[in-house]
């Protein structure tokens, strides 16, 4: 995989930080690195791997929170939380077999630096929600705390839910706080079979606003995977102690009873089911351009609609419909009618998850920000980064 | 121009420069960049109910009231938002959304009052975060101004940020960095039931533990609430809402969701409060007496202020483990100020508002109960705590900023600043015990070029 620094404490890698900034030397930071092939390549002579920095620092159940280092593989973190019956409730997906990548790698150092969230992100929050704290180094080579151990904590910026979706380009993370929660006794998903994307974002609304307490909500057409090879389904995904989700299905069968095909899935095949959405196995296998798409609910299957008249596409909705996954099947570029559709409906953003090095290279991988922002973002990475060492151009030509 | 004098921090006082009320994004934008062109500071204002001074004004800067932004512009159900101005109050947007059954979650208890635009300037909870968040979880978009008069939009009513999560820097920044001049948030449907247990103990230690031992068994309540003595016997004497007053330590669980969970969870919590020896417990049967449950605790600030001329509001957050020793160290420090102390706390999210009891008409009791709480909040970074949960640093907190952070640290928060406001006009003297110039901030020491060879490696 190359060569580069590789520190194993919070003083070492600010060593390096200091060094890279003193010569001005760009380093493309990684955790493991299993999501080089997402975004923007970065063009530095030199690596900085965060996955030395591991272990827990504190972890008492009882207050929902853990403190972990920033290189920590995500597996373990899961691993340990799963030991003690609870977990991360925002649920990152494991995106390697999409990407490419060794199987099961990825940090959670790298997990919050892309904001990445699965399914449950609807009910529980983004990944950032969940973000109490952090300790890291600038592009000043300044190490420096953010944030506490604590739920409520209002003293100063909250630089730690900032830090999130900044791809390492802001500042080196070395360990973070995570609030974390009780698994759920038990779970099922209760499913309509045969909806149009226009029924079942309907569907969907009318589940998520109901008491039901519906945790996940997602459509796959007909013919996209396994699981919908003779009709499309829309999941609806129930969370909580037995005697709730029983009652909680009956309200989801009395409000849906107008679409009669239901079908349930239960335990573990419903956690498998999610768990394969959440890590896109149905798009893993090949190297087509992936799209993730953030809208308002009601507006992904508009925007479904429309790329459909467009272009040769497989996709399948998230988050009550307002998480889209587009794989393109063709090679005619994309980008910029997709987000001129997005802005038709409603508006959101368009991120480019899978695709080669040339065409990542060659399109904006990340949504185009107006002026002002861009301005304003810009500030913000001189003030933390004025040398543009860390991951420069990674997210924008710049930034 | 009096009634903008001072907010809900009513120790410090001060007329601004000018008031401006401006009724558009496009007024917001003028009077910003007027500022900005000609160097002159501007607090920006919400409904004045700020409990560390935020809006504060400055003798010679513009005060700038967003109160005239109060409409809702959409509500749109589909998608679980609510479009809004900021001037608008937490409770109007529950109450705009709530025939269809829906509500805002944060619920500060100024809610009647508060704006959702201070909302956003402070990132406030309320007694229901522990389960729904805090404004920043339930926050989907923003139109900000800058002071330059640059108009940015950020987010909308789809879920994450595109590029930097801005949103989270503005949430919480008590109006140091832009204007928000709208605002989207999410709205839930609200539980089928909800019903509230009161749980007494003998001590202050057996309370904690209990509150320990419920999260510990994975029940997330709706809310938990604890008050002390001294506020269970204030409470009770102003509303009458029925409390046990031969208890240390007063309980309120609330339960919600389907009829059933919630039953289940109750027989769960009322069995962890009796092996913590609990020896007082009612549980609500009825909406009506849910609500007299909470009336008590809604009404603990106001109760202590009868028993006392004045009082102080304290905002720390504590790692709930730390609960018993902090409450035990409390009582020390009241002995040495020669002041009491009743204890409201959000005790689910470790989060204390200890009220400190003084009378401003004797000679060096301010200064006292300034002492003692400056101690108190000491105490709670000591502990692995924080300064505020959710009241805000403002000017309250400012000079005890260094207790929690390092000068690195301040710098790092003041480099957002600058990145949003390079010339320090917005709300200067909040927040930030010292403020560096920005080109200070900005200069950087040159290190001896020294990386340690062995960090650097060959990968597998």
């Amino acid at each position: 995989m190359g060569e580069g620094f590789h520190p194993t404490t919070a003083e070492e890698l600010e060593a390096v930080v200091k060094w890279a900034a003193a010569e001005r030397t760009p380093l493309e930071v990684i955790g493991s690195g299993s999501k080089r092939n997402w975004g923007r390549a970065v063009q530095s002579a030199h690596t900085l791997r965060v996955d030395g920095i591991t272990g827990v620092v504190d972890y008492e159940p009882a207050e929902l929170v853990l403190t972990v280092k920033a290189g920590t593989p995500l597996q373990e973190v899961e691993a340990l939380l799963k030991e003690h019956n609870q977990e991360l409730p925002f649920e990152p997906a494991n995106l390697s077999a999409v990407l490419g990548a060794p199987a099961q790698s990825g940090t959670i150092g790298g997990v919050l630096a892309t904001n990445l969230s699965g399914p449950r992100r609807l009910k529980a929050g983004a990944a950032r929600d969940h973000v109490l704290g952090l300790e890291a180094v600038s592009g000043r080579g300044e190490i420096f705390k953010a944030g506490g151990r604590v739920v409520k904590n209002v003293t100063g910026y909250d630089l730690s839910r900032g830090f999130c979706s900044s791809w390492g380009t802001l500042a080196v993370a070395t360990s973070f706080s995570i609030k974390v929660l009780p698994r759920a006794a038990k779970e099922c998903t209760f499913v309509l079979l045969g909806l149009t994307p226009q029924e079942a974002a309907q569907a969907m609304s009318e589940a998520m606003g109901s008491s039901a307490e519906v945790s996940s909500a997602a459509h796959l057409p007909h013919g996209f995977c396994p699981l919908s090879q003779e009709h499309s389904i829309t999941l609806l995904r129930l969370e909580g102690i037995p005697v709730s989700i029983d009652y909680r299905l009956d309200k989801l069968r009395s409000i849906l009873k107008r679409f009669p095909s239901q079908e349930l899935i239960e335990g573990q095949a419903s956690r498998k089911t999610w768990g394969d959405l959440r890590d896109l196995v149905p798009f893993a296998g090949s190297n087509k351009p992936l799209w993730k798409i953030s809208v308002s609910p009601t507006a992904g299957q508009q925007v479904i609609a429309e790329l459909e008249k467009r272009f040769a596409i497989r996709w399948m909705m998230d988050w009550a419909g307002g998480l889209v996954w587009v794989e393109m099947q063709g090679d005619e570029p994309h980008d910029v009618p997709l987000r001129r559709l997005i802005a038709e409906n409603g508006g959101g953003h368009a991120t480019l998850l899978r695709a080669s090095a040339e065409l990542r290279a060659d399109v904006d991988v990340f949504q185009p920000l107006p002026e002002t922002l861009m301005g304003l973002s810009k500030r913000l990475k001189a003030q933390f980064d004025p040398h543009n060492i860390l991951n420069p151009g990674r997210m924008y030509a710049g930034i | 121009m009096r009634p903008y004098e001072t907010d809900a921090f009513t120790a410090y006082r001060q007329l601004p420069l000018v008031v401006v009320l401006p009724e558009t994004v496009d007024q917001v934008s003028r009077v910003l960049k007027y500022c900005y062109d000609n160097d002159v500071k501007v607090v920006p204002r919400g409904a004045g109910t700020s409990l560390s001074g935020g809006a504060l004004p400055l003798e010679d800067g513009v005060l700038l009231s967003m109160m005239k932004f109060n409409r809702i512009l959409e509500i749109d159900l589909q998608n679980r938002a609510v479009v809004t101005q900021p001037g608008v109050t937490n409770l109007g947007i529950t109450k705009a959304v709530e025939a269809d059954g829906f509500y805002y979650a944060p619920d500060p208890s100024s809610q009647i009052a508060c704006s959702i635009g201070g909302n956003i300037a402070e990132n406030s909870g309320g007694v229901h975060s522990l389960k729904y968040g805090l404004t920043t979880n339930n926050l989907l978009g923003l139109e900000i101004v800058l002071i330059t008069g640059e108009v940015i939009r950020l987010g909308g009513k789809h879920l994450d940020s595109e590029a930097y999560d801005l949103l989270a820097l503005l949430t919480g920044s008590e109006g140091l960095l832009a204007v928000v001049t709208e605002v989207t948030v999410r709205v839930l449907q609200k539980p089928e039931t909800a019903r509230a247990a009161l749980i007494g103990f003998p001590t202050s230690e057996q309370a904690g533990k209990c509150v320990a031992d419920i999260i510990g068994a994975g029940i997330i309540p709706g809310g938990m609430e604890l008050m002390d003595k001294l506020a269970i016997d204030a409470a009770e004497d102003f509303v009458h809402a029925g409390y046990p007053l031969d208890v240390d330590a007063l309980m309120i669980v609330e339960l919600d969701g389907p009829e059933a969970e919630v039953d289940d969870l109750l027989e769960r919590v009322s069995t962890i409060a009796e092996k913590n020896g609990s020896s007082y417990l009612r549980v609500s049967q009825s909406e009506e007496e849910r609500n007299t449950f909470w009336a008590g605790r809604k009404a603990a600030f106001p109760a202590v202020g009868r028993i006392s001329p004045d009082y102080l509001c304290m905002d720390g957050t504590i790692p709930r483990a730390a609960l018993p020793q902090v409450l035990q160290e409390m009582q020390e420090l009241s002995e040495k100020h020669g002041l009491r102390v009743a204890n409201v706390f959000h005790a689910g999210d470790g989060n204390l508002h200890p009220l400190i009891l003084y009378d401003a008409n004797q000679p060096g009791e301010l200064a006292a109960a300034e002492e003692f709480g400056a101690d108190i909040l000491r105490l709670c970074v000591k502990v692995g705590g924080v300064l505020t949960g959710e009241h805000g640093v403002g000017i309250e907190k400012r000079d005890l900023m260094p207790e929690m952070y390092s000068e690195d640290d301040l710098k790092q928060q003041q480099r957002v600043k600058c990145a949003f406001d390079e010339k320090q006009l917005l709300n200067p003297g909040k927040m930030f015990p010292v403020l560096h110039r920005c080109a200070e901030l900005g200069f950087m020491h040159v290190h001896q070029a020294n990386c340690h060879s062995r960090i650097f490696r060959v990968f597998r």
